[in-house]
């Protein structure tokens, strides 16, 4: 593959693996990959709209990466197309591929809906089903047809602690998730989303809706989660991504301005584009 | 506050604010609930009082009165049905003069005596009128209402009770009509099932098995049993009919009737406010329960109410499957385009063709092409009697199903774009192929939604009378479509049905002036019926929607 060169040509990676995502996990695996999700020359069309310019990037394994940049830049529509949600509107279409752990994501072997297993997925508006909440997390799970009520029970119980919704949940594990809070139910959204044990976790704009105190344990949450999956986060909020995130993309219309560690795009950006966003002066 | 104080323009502000537009949108919703309150005003107003017992008046006439007493005679009885101002001539003094008079309406009953069911009187050749207690009201199997003084009772042993002398007739007559009854019913209950079992049975052999020795023992060996039962049929009978009721009817003539004739009785001017509440309760009892008698203008509409209740409910089960498997498809699978609309179109269109088309084409497709199909592969044996290949309530029910299919397909396409995108991603990023989303997430969250077209489509469905008329409903159906007999439902079998019993008690009975209580309450039996069809289904949308209640979004 072109691992090699993809290593070359993006921003600095040697540097990628940042203290936390090796410190916490990964004694068991081997060496874990800077090209994890490898973005190559795409382009995205919405009908004749090009939505993507040219972008190419790699997400390293197990780390937060997060997409700013001002409304309408093209990082949600980056990131709906990681797990191909894109397809579902009519007249889309894309150039260039996406790469997730050395497979393309277009390949046409590759089913859909395996892919969407593997890339679970947080909705900026809190999207609980209309069931209990033990069903809204063995969703995923009975999907893919897995009846088991030792294996549920357990699921359930493990999301719920992975997406600290535990203790407030457990007890009415069969109330209608509808009868929870707003921040509780983006809690419940992400602990569907890791139900299915995925390996990527696409965030997009999970806190727009939510209280700072809600916000405050999403966002500890992501700390916690990232030991174990590899997180792609969309957000508006500048400090969330100076809190959460390792690694901090910015877009402008549609292109890929800047792909650094967090604390380099922030404190000493290459682009005037990007300090100019970040100090406010557009956007 | 400030600004409406400076403009001093009335008109303007009157003509802003839009309150004529307000005063007519509140005046269109209120003649139409008039009209609505008016019409059911008059149905319960006439379809109630139906089941009460009326008191019976004697009513003597004048010498030489216009309009003579019914049958001959000097008096007549009957219930008042209604006074009406009459123009007409009456004699005085200096010869005839047009005034307005009063007529009345009796319904006279003894239609055996008398030959007709009304008399018309004007009130100036009444001589006397009077409510004597003696009279009894009978009700019987043939003619009628019979109001008449009984003068006897023979028992079946030839015991002899005079009304006039033995107190305890009244109870003793009633004894009497009970055990009838029974009869009737033990009689009913061997002529029909049994019977009726024994001869289907025949039939079968008959076209089964040929000329075969063993099904020629077969049918001897029923026929044996079917004479048997007929024998006892026969003796139940005459047993019935060996007790006899005399009575005077109040123009002087005697009449002699077997005790089997009488369904039940009642002294009409001689009951207290619960005897009358009894026998309103026991007369809804009896129209909801028994069977039409005298061309289905006496009796019971039991079978009309099942087979509207059956047929309804058959409609349902074809039309939702059917109406929401259409939907889903146009909804979530089709390429939203130029073809989807005009399909849309049309479906819309189909809602408004007049319901007779509808009935033809389940004439021609269902009776003819599909009935006539499946008799000539599976029950070849029986033709030329057809079994499928004529109206039952299967294709009625089919037909009523096309008919309402295009309010269901409306209903479920909005409830299902009404189910939240997110909510759909959310599925579908949980892993979850289409149809999954579709069945598990989409579907439940939609059906509040389809039951509301469900609603609508019984409501069309359960009153439509016009096409069912083509495809299997009958005037008397010999048996519901729903019994003991194996194999318990019979699709094939005619029916009856409410709304086309109205039609045929009003316009094809031979004596419809008679029938109209009766139109009234069936009438009001359908509306009821509706009502209890629609509200059965809002609870259930009510707790679904509860269940299913999007609030997140």
């Amino acid at each position: 593959m072109n691992h090699e060169s993809a290593m070359s040509e993006t921003s600095p990676n040697s540097l990628s693996h940042s203290s936390s995502a090796t410190e916490n996990s990964a004694a068991s695996e081997e060496n874990l990959r800077s090209d994890y999700i490898k973005i190559c020359n795409f382009n995205f069309f919405y009908g004749s709209k090009q939505a993507l310019f040219d972008i190419s990037m790699d997400i390293p394994e197990r780390e937060v990466t997060a997409f700013i940049g001002p409304s309408g830049c093209g990082k949600s529509t980056l990131l709906r197309n990681l797990n191909r949600m894109n397809d579902l509107i009519d007249g889309v279409r894309h150039e260039g591929d996406v790469i997730v752990n050395g497979q393309s994501i277009y390949d046409p072997h590759i089913e859909v809906i395996s892919l969407r297993k593997r890339i679970g997925m947080v909705f900026q508006k809190s999207n609980p089903f209309p069931k209990s909440i033990y069903e809204n997390i063995v969703y995923p799970l009975r999907v893919a047809g897995q009846n088991k009520k030792s294996v549920l029970d357990e699921t359930v119980e493990r999301s719920l602690k992975g997406a600290a919704l535990w203790e407030e949940a457990k007890d009415r594990l069969h109330d209608s998730a509808l009868g929870l809070s707003g921040g509780q139910m983006q809690r419940l959204c992400i602990a569907r989303a890791i139900a299915n044990r995925p390996e990527i976790l696409l965030m997009d704009e999970p806190c727009s809706a939510l209280d700072p105190i809600a916000t405050a344990k999403v966002e500890e949450l992501i700390h916690s989660l990232k030991k174990d999956f590899t997180i792609v986060i969309v957000t508006h909020n500048m400090q969330q991504a100076t809190r959460c995130s390792q690694r901090t993309a910015f877009f402008y219309l549609g292109k890929l301005i800047e792909f650094d560690i967090t604390t380099k795009v922030f404190g000493n950006p290459s682009q005037k584009q990007t300090e100019d966003y970040i100090t406010g002066r557009f956007g | 506050m400030h600004a409406t104080t400076k403009d001093t323009s009335l008109t303007r502000t009157h003509a802003a604010a839009g309150e004529p537009f307000v005063w007519l949108t509140a005046m269109g919703l209120t003649l139409g609930l008039l009209m609505v309150i008016g019409l059911l005003g008059i149905i319960l107003a006439n379809g109630v009082p139906v089941f009460w017992p009326k008191k019976v008046y004697e009513v003597t006439l004048k010498a030489g009165a216009k309009n003579p007493v019914p049958g001959g005679g000097e008096s007549f009885a009957g219930e008042l049905v209604q006074t009406r101002t009459k123009r007409i001539p009456v004699l005085t003094a200096t010869g005839e003069v047009e005034t307005d008079q009063k007529e009345l309406q009796y319904f006279v009953g003894n239609k055996d005596v008398y030959g007709i069911n009304f008399a018309f009187v004007s009130r100036v050749d009444i001589e006397k009128q009077a409510l004597p207690k003696d009279i009894y009201s009978i009700e019987r199997m043939e003619y009628g209402d019979a109001f008449v003084y009984p003068l006897d009772l023979t028992l079946a042993d030839g015991t002899k009770i005079e009304a006039a002398v033995n107190p305890e007739f009244p109870s003793l007559f009633a004894d009497a009509v009970k055990a009838s009854n029974a009869l009737r019913d033990e009689i009913g209950h061997i002529e029909k099932k049994e019977i009726g079992r024994i001869n289907a049975q025949i039939n079968d052999l008959k076209v089964k098995g040929g000329e075969t020795k063993d099904s020629l023992n077969q049918i001897a060996q029923l026929e044996a049993q079917y004479e048997k039962l007929a024998s006892d049929a026969r003796t139940l009978r005459q047993e019935q009919q060996a007790a006899k009721i005399t009575f005077r009817a109040p123009n002087g003539t005697i009449k002699t009737q077997p005790i089997s004739e009488v369904v039940g009785f009642y002294q009409p001017n001689d009951l207290g406010l619960f005897q009358k509440i009894g026998i309103f309760l026991h007369n809804i009892w009896s129209f909801l329960s028994g069977e039409p008698r005298e061309a289905n203008t006496e009796g019971g509409i039991f079978p009309a109410i099942f087979g509207t209740f059956v047929m309804t409910l058959l409609m349902s089960i074809a039309v939702v499957p059917f109406g929401v498997l259409a939907a889903i498809y146009m909804r979530e699978y089709a390429k939203q385009g130029i073809l989807v609309r005009s399909v849309r179109i049309a479906v819309n269109n189909l809602a408004g063709v007049p319901s007779i088309v509808f009935g033809v084409f389940g004439l021609g497709f269902f009776v003819y092409f599909v009935g006539g199909g499946l008799d000539r592969w599976l029950f070849s044996d029986y033709l030329p009697t057809p079994t499928f290949g004529t109206g039952g309530i299967l294709w009625a029910a089919l037909t009523l199903a096309l008919m309402t299919v295009p309010v269901v397909i409306v209903a479920t396409e909005e409830a299902i774009s009404a189910v939240p995108r997110g909510m759909k991603e959310g599925s579908l990023a949980c892993g979850a192929s289409k149809w999954q989303t579709i069945q598990r997430i989409v579907l439940p969250a939609s059906v509040p939604g389809i039951l509301t077209g469900l609603i609508l489509a019984m409501a069309r469905g359960a009153g439509e009378v016009a096409p069912l008329m083509l495809v299997g409903v009958v005037k008397l159906a010999p048996s519901l479509p729903i019994d003991g007999e194996f194999p318990f439902v019979h699709l094939e079998r005619k029916f009856m049905h409410l709304g086309f019993h109205i039609y045929d008690l009003g316009f094809q009975s031979p004596d419809s002036e008679g029938a109209k209580p009766m139109v009234f309450a069936t009438t009001l039996l359908l509306i009821v019926l509706v009502v209890l069809l629609n509200i059965t289904a809002i609870f259930i949308r009510e707790r679904l929607r509860k269940k299913y209640a999007t609030g997140a979004f």
